[in-house]
């Protein structure tokens, strides 16, 4: 936890209060859902299937530069969408009430080593529950890093910065190590536990599917254009990697964002809960291009307060988020991707040193704080 | 292995969702006004659409407002319809979500999901001599489709409707009649007052030695049936329901859909089907009434009651319950 808690001025009336306006907010979306959202994800889902399509069709002839050019760029824009915009939302269950079997949180699988159910019990269940709570929600530097004062430094971390990179070029394995808890899995007792070893087969055959496709037979039927394409299509994961992970470092770990200890969140209420996820998160600025190619994750606080809202709403949802924390004064962490990536990086190779005494205040927060 | 992890058949239906081997779709073609609160819907059925027998309904399913809608319609269109296009004949229900837009907001080109035509209110292998179809309101549906498709020798329909101009195909029963191809009884509630059945003897005679077949409200079969059983001759008597008849409802409880993981309160005279759905929980649903087992779904823990017999049920292993005539009796694990 920071020095100053940003949340102290409110009362326990006010903090209930401020959930039960939250509440309406989501209540008037969920009333308001129908046929133009249903339209909307079906749009986006032809038109990423299309853009693949066409993609994979022109990475055939990837001999020739600008065929290779043009189809990496369009793979990589199409990994993109399939994972953020459309992965990610519909595993959330956004997409759940328009009762499709084709656009179901419990049916759909996503190119991405991870499957689905382990994700979804590792994102949904304990990352959006325990948001920022130091030791319960692991996407608190992934288990590889530290990013807050409050947790502890151990020398690994002077390497942090490294694995940071590393982690950003390899992200879907990443996620799919931290999905298995690998870190705490890895021990002796727990490694020959049937549950576990059943999730690590789970993972090891998706992983074989999704590079039989990329690295085997798409390059195969390129035929010639086999290097080619074999290069288009691990340049196109990487794009999509460093792309996901640089969002998504923005949406927790830019300077601003608050982390809460695990005994704080005891007998945690609804109103507590939403002030939680509001001080957890960080959003990122930019065009409309922008919010649809970070799968609105840019909405993130947004997304934190509602995570099963459909994500073509979270735009129109910001502007009265935005309005509740200028109501009760509390700052809203945002600003354009550049300089959020900048932040949270920054952060990454500040705390890979162990903590300056006295202990460092975020002085942005003090300003805001002031001016409000 | 080229798409994982999506099918081919995923790509395909971006282009060709009425293909053979493609999951069962039908495109709306048109829909015309019948009376004013019933209209027929005429669906291109995809190529898997193996046919149907006259009588049979079909299962639709409609996006209202972008939220999937299951309901089953009679088939009125005749089975030898020379372009392969089905026709269902719907009537616009107070508070019926789907009727309401497939009579009202149901726009050409629109794809639906479709089941294969089901349901045993038909005529036998060997025609019977003499028939009487005794319907009312929309009941009238099954029995058109029946009409069109066999020719009989001898047959009365006995047809209730508030008024002439809510009768449902008015001009077509009448030029059946014109070709003396049917005797025709219209019932005007509004001015008849309801069917009394005892008055059958006297509109239908003969009515007891006819092969009959009823399709209406509850009250009209309820009486049909009690009327036929009276007089010796239920075998004489088939049905068809639009709705189960609902006797009992107790407490409700807490639902858990346990695949989904979401918990909802469900009072005791809610089916579970519409529980699920409407908590956003993916449910397969089938003639909502109580006949197709469409919608079995295994009972993990807890207790249901069944809504027509008010027997309750209580999870064991293996257990399947009807989720469409089931309520929650207590708190339950539905494996959904």
């Amino acid at each position: 936890m920071t020095a100053i808690d940003p949340t102290a001025h409110l009362t326990a009336e006010q903090i209930e209060e401020l959930g039960r306006e939250l509440d309406a907010i989501r209540d008037e979306v969920i009333a308001g859902r129908g046929e133009k959202d249903a339209a909307y994800i079906r749009k986006v889902i032809s038109a990423q299937r299309k853009l693949e399509l066409a993609s994979r069709g022109v990475l055939l002839f990837s001999i020739f530069p600008p065929a290779w050019l043009i189809g990496t760029a369009g793979l990589s824009v199409a990994k993109i969408m399939e994972n953020m915009e459309i992965g990610h939302n519909v595993l959330h269950g956004q997409w759940d009430w328009m009762r499709d079997p084709k656009i179901h949180s419990t049916t759909w699988n996503w190119d991405h080593v991870s499957p689905a159910d382990q994700w979804k019990h590792s994102h949904n269940e304990l990352h959006h529950t325990y948001t920022n709570v130091i030791g319960k929600d692991n996407d608190l530097g992934y288990g590889i890093m530290r990013v807050d004062e409050d947790q502890k430094w151990h020398p690994f971390h002077l390497g942090q910065p490294l694995w940071n990179f590393l982690n950003a070029c390899f992200f879907e394995y990443g996620i799919a190590a931290y999905d298995l808890e690998l870190g705490k899995n890895l021990h002796k007792r727990r490694r020959k536990n049937p549950e576990f070893r059943a999730r690590v087969r789970a993972v090891g055959r998706k992983i074989r599917k999704q590079v039989l496709k990329d690295y085997v037979i798409h390059p195969l039927l390129s035929g010639p254009s086999f290097l080619t394409t074999l290069a288009a299509t691990f340049t196109a994961n990487l794009v999509r990697n460093l792309w996901t992970h640089s969002v998504i470092m923005c949406g927790h770990f830019p300077e601003g964002v608050q982390v809460f200890e695990r005994r704080s969140i005891e007998g945690e209420t609804r109103g507590q809960w939403y002030l939680r996820q509001m001080m957890g998160s960080a959003n990122i600025s930019g065009s409309k291009a922008m919010h649809f190619m970070t799968g609105n994750l840019s909405h993130q606080i947004e997304h934190h307060l509602f995570p099963d809202l459909p994500s073509n709403r979270y735009a129109e949802v910001a502007v009265k988020v935005r309005a509740l924390f200028e109501k009760y004064e509390l700052a809203y962490v945002t600003g354009p991707l550049p300089k959020q990536v900048y932040s949270a990086w920054h952060k990454v190779f500040r705390l890979s040193l162990p903590n300056k005494k006295p202990k460092v205040t975020t002085p942005d927060r003090e300003r805001e704080l002031v001016a409000a | 292995m080229v798409t994982t992890p999506l099918l081919p058949s995923d790509y395909l239906d971006l282009v060709s969702p009425l293909r053979a081997g493609a999951d069962l779709r039908g495109r709306i073609e048109a829909v015309h006004p019948e009376t004013g609160d019933a209209a027929t819907v005429v669906i291109r059925p995809g190529r898997d659409w193996r046919g149907h027998t006259a009588g049979q309904y079909v299962r639709i399913g409609v996006d209202v407002d972008g939220v999937r809608l299951w309901r089953a319609y009679s088939i009125t269109s005749p089975t030898n319809r020379q372009d392969g296009r089905i026709t269902i004949t719907v009537k616009a229900i107070a508070d019926g979500k789907v009727s309401n837009h497939l009579v009202r907001g149901a726009k050409p080109g629109t794809l639906i999901q479709l089941g294969q035509a089901t349901g045993d209110f038909v005529l036998p292998e060997a025609k019977p001599a003499k028939v009487l179809y005794l319907t009312a309101g929309s009941g009238i549906t099954p029995v058109m489709g029946m009409l069109r498709d066999t020719g009989l020798e001898d047959v009365v329909l006995v047809h209730c409707a508030p008024r002439p101009h809510d009768v449902i195909f008015r001009d077509d029963l009448h030029d059946l009649v014109a070709d003396k191809k049917l005797r025709l009884i219209e019932v005007h509630t509004d001015t008849d007052g309801r069917l009394d059945i005892a008055r059958l003897d006297e509109l239908v005679p003969d009515w007891a030695e006819r092969e009959t077949w009823a399709c209406g409200p509850a009250g009209l079969l309820d009486a049909a049936e009690e009327h036929w059983t009276g007089h010796g001759v239920p075998e004489r008597l088939h049905t068809e329901r639009f709705r189960p008849s609902v006797v009992v409802a107790g407490d409700g409880g807490q639902v858990t859909f346990s695949t989904t993981g979401k918990t909802v309160d469900a009072d005791g005279a809610t089916p579970l089907l519409d529980v699920g759905e409407e908590a956003g929980v993916l449910m397969p649903s089938g003639c909502r009434m109580g006949i197709c087992f469409g919608c079995v779904t295994p009972l993990k823990a807890g207790a249901v009651r069944d809504l027509r017999t008010g027997e309750i049920t209580e999870a064991e292993p293996g257990v399947l319950i009807q989720t469409c005539v089931s309520a929650a009796a207590g708190p339950c694990d539905i494996e959904r």
